[in-house]
């Protein structure tokens, strides 16, 4: 029970630390079932097959779009970190943590459309 | 975390910004052109390239993950050094042999 | 909206509340102002810090209505959602007493950070000649005005979250000192900063620049250690 509201967390800076870290949270989850999935294929094709017709319902596809949005955030907000980190400062944070997320969702809706 | 960790993690993070990149556009293409599992199989298999990507892949990811599980795991729950440190451990341990095990599936002949 | 602000102010220590006092509205008034009214006119045992009321010192830094900042330099008129504040003292500090926290362990860890010079010449020695448009200097100079108020600290959901991070402020006085060529004690500054809770457990959220009230840039001067602990590391000039 906090003592008062926090009102920095709705700085957009915050924000996006946050997306950043739970992006990453969720592959990390993600990759060892990723892992497990592709280490079907030790089976032969047939196993990877039959899984990968799974993958194609419609809401399996949605999964996936939401994957390849959190997987392209991580990559773009990582690399603003990388910057932030590396090189001589830079005012303008916001429109670049703007500018990762808005990437992403294009990217995901990219990849969505053309996987329908 | 430390200088060490720091470093591996920012290094594995850079190797990985090509990686992830050309990973994104395989699943954009893979998922658009609809290859199925003998489609990607055949272009897997026996391919030196995409042993060594992802092979490389694994490795940096299996090293990359664990450690910002660890940051986590530090400020959000009430573990220990000592358990959030083999929490970290296992979880890089369970990727890159899965990891790996996932590799050689699909590109061993 | 009446001619009175509606006022709660934290009372206790760990354990407390919000107690909620009417104060006179004004023309001008500071959030300072409110609280030196409360504790004159309505409950002498209200315990509150101030010094300067003219933003030099920083010892007025509260939580107004969230938010860190200095009270003497807050106008009511700024901050007060329809004619009502809430004040306690500023966060991730010991409550001492109502509006009053412990500061020690924001300047212990000033000490831990190295924050301090360490000289190499005497007076006999002829004075260093230093260029104030060396990069060295300009980045000791844009990072060198802070006070130590609190503030930064206070915002930041780091040292929140990981009682052994050492803060913006004391990262960033070492950065200035990381940037003094008369000073000798790099190695082990670049070394105290470099361990857990140092400069790496500083995520960029940004909270300290966003709250500063001298708009100084604690991010910039962490990233500026991260980069000069690493090279650090990477020379074996400091171990891990």
């Amino acid at each position: 029970m906090n003592r008062t509201r926090l009102t920095h967390r709705g700085n957009l800076l915050w924000r996006a630390a946050l997306v950043h870290r739970l992006s990453g949270l969720a592959l990390a989850i993600f990759l060892p079932l990723h892992f497990w999935a592709l280490g079907l294929a030790i089976d032969g094709e047939a196993r990877l097959g039959s899984f990968l017709r799974w993958t194609d319902a419609w809401f399996v596809k949605l999964a996936e779009t939401g994957l390849v949005f959190l997987l392209a955030v991580h990559l773009l907000g990582g690399l603003r970190v990388l910057v932030i980190e590396n090189f001589a400062w830079r005012d303008g944070q916001k429109q670049l943590a703007t500018l990762a997320a808005g990437i992403s969702a294009v990217i995901a809706v990219v990849f969505l459309v053309w996987a329908l | 975390m430390n200088v060490r960790l720091y470093a591996a993690q920012r290094l594995t993070a850079a190797v990985m910004v090509p990686l992830v990149a050309v990973h994104l556009a395989v699943i954009i293409y893979a998922t658009n052109h609809g290859l199925t599992a003998a489609d990607v199989l055949a272009r897997t298999r026996g391919s030196v390239a995409w042993a060594v990507f992802y092979g490389i892949f694994v490795v940096a990811a299996a090293i990359h993950a664990p450690i910002g599980i660890r940051t986590v795991l530090t400020e959000w729950s009430r573990l220990g050094g000592r358990s959030v440190d083999a929490i970290a451990t296992g979880a890089g341990l369970l990727l890159l042999v899965l990891g790996l095990r996932a590799v050689a599936a699909v590109v061993l002949p | 909206m009446g001619p009175d602000l509606t006022v709660s102010l934290w009372r206790g220590g760990v354990e407390g509340r919000y107690q909620t006092y009417s104060v006179p509205k004004r023309e001008n008034q500071t959030v300072l102002d409110v609280v030196t009214w409360v504790q004159r006119n309505l409950d002498s045992s209200l315990a509150y810090r101030f010094a300067c009321r003219v933003g030099m010192c920083g010892s007025c830094a509260m939580t107004v209505n969230g938010r860190p900042r200095w009270t003497c330099r807050t106008h009511v008129s700024r901050v007060a959602e329809s004619g009502r504040l809430e004040i306690g003292p500023l966060e991730n500090l010991p409550v001492i007493k109502d509006l009053a926290t412990d500061m020690r362990p924001f300047f212990e860890k000033w000490q831990q950070a190295r924050g301090t010079f360490a000289p190499s010449k005497t007076r006999h020695d002829p004075i260093e000649t230093i260029r104030p448009d060396s990069a060295a200097r300009l980045a000791a100079a844009a990072a060198i005005e802070c006070i130590n108020c609190g503030v930064c600290y206070a915002a930041c959901d780091s040292v929140r979250w990981n009682e052994n991070y050492l803060g913006p402020a004391a990262l960033n006085r070492a950065w200035t000192l990381v940037n003094d060529v008369r000073d000798t004690a790099n190695v082990q500054r670049l070394a105290a900063v470099a361990a857990s809770g140092g400069c790496y457990a500083c995520h960029s959220h940004q909270s300290c620049q966003e709250h500063c009230p001298l708009s100084l840039n604690p991010t910039a001067s962490i990233a500026g250690l991260k980069r000069g602990a690493a090279l650090a590391f990477l020379k074996s000039e400091i171990e891990a």
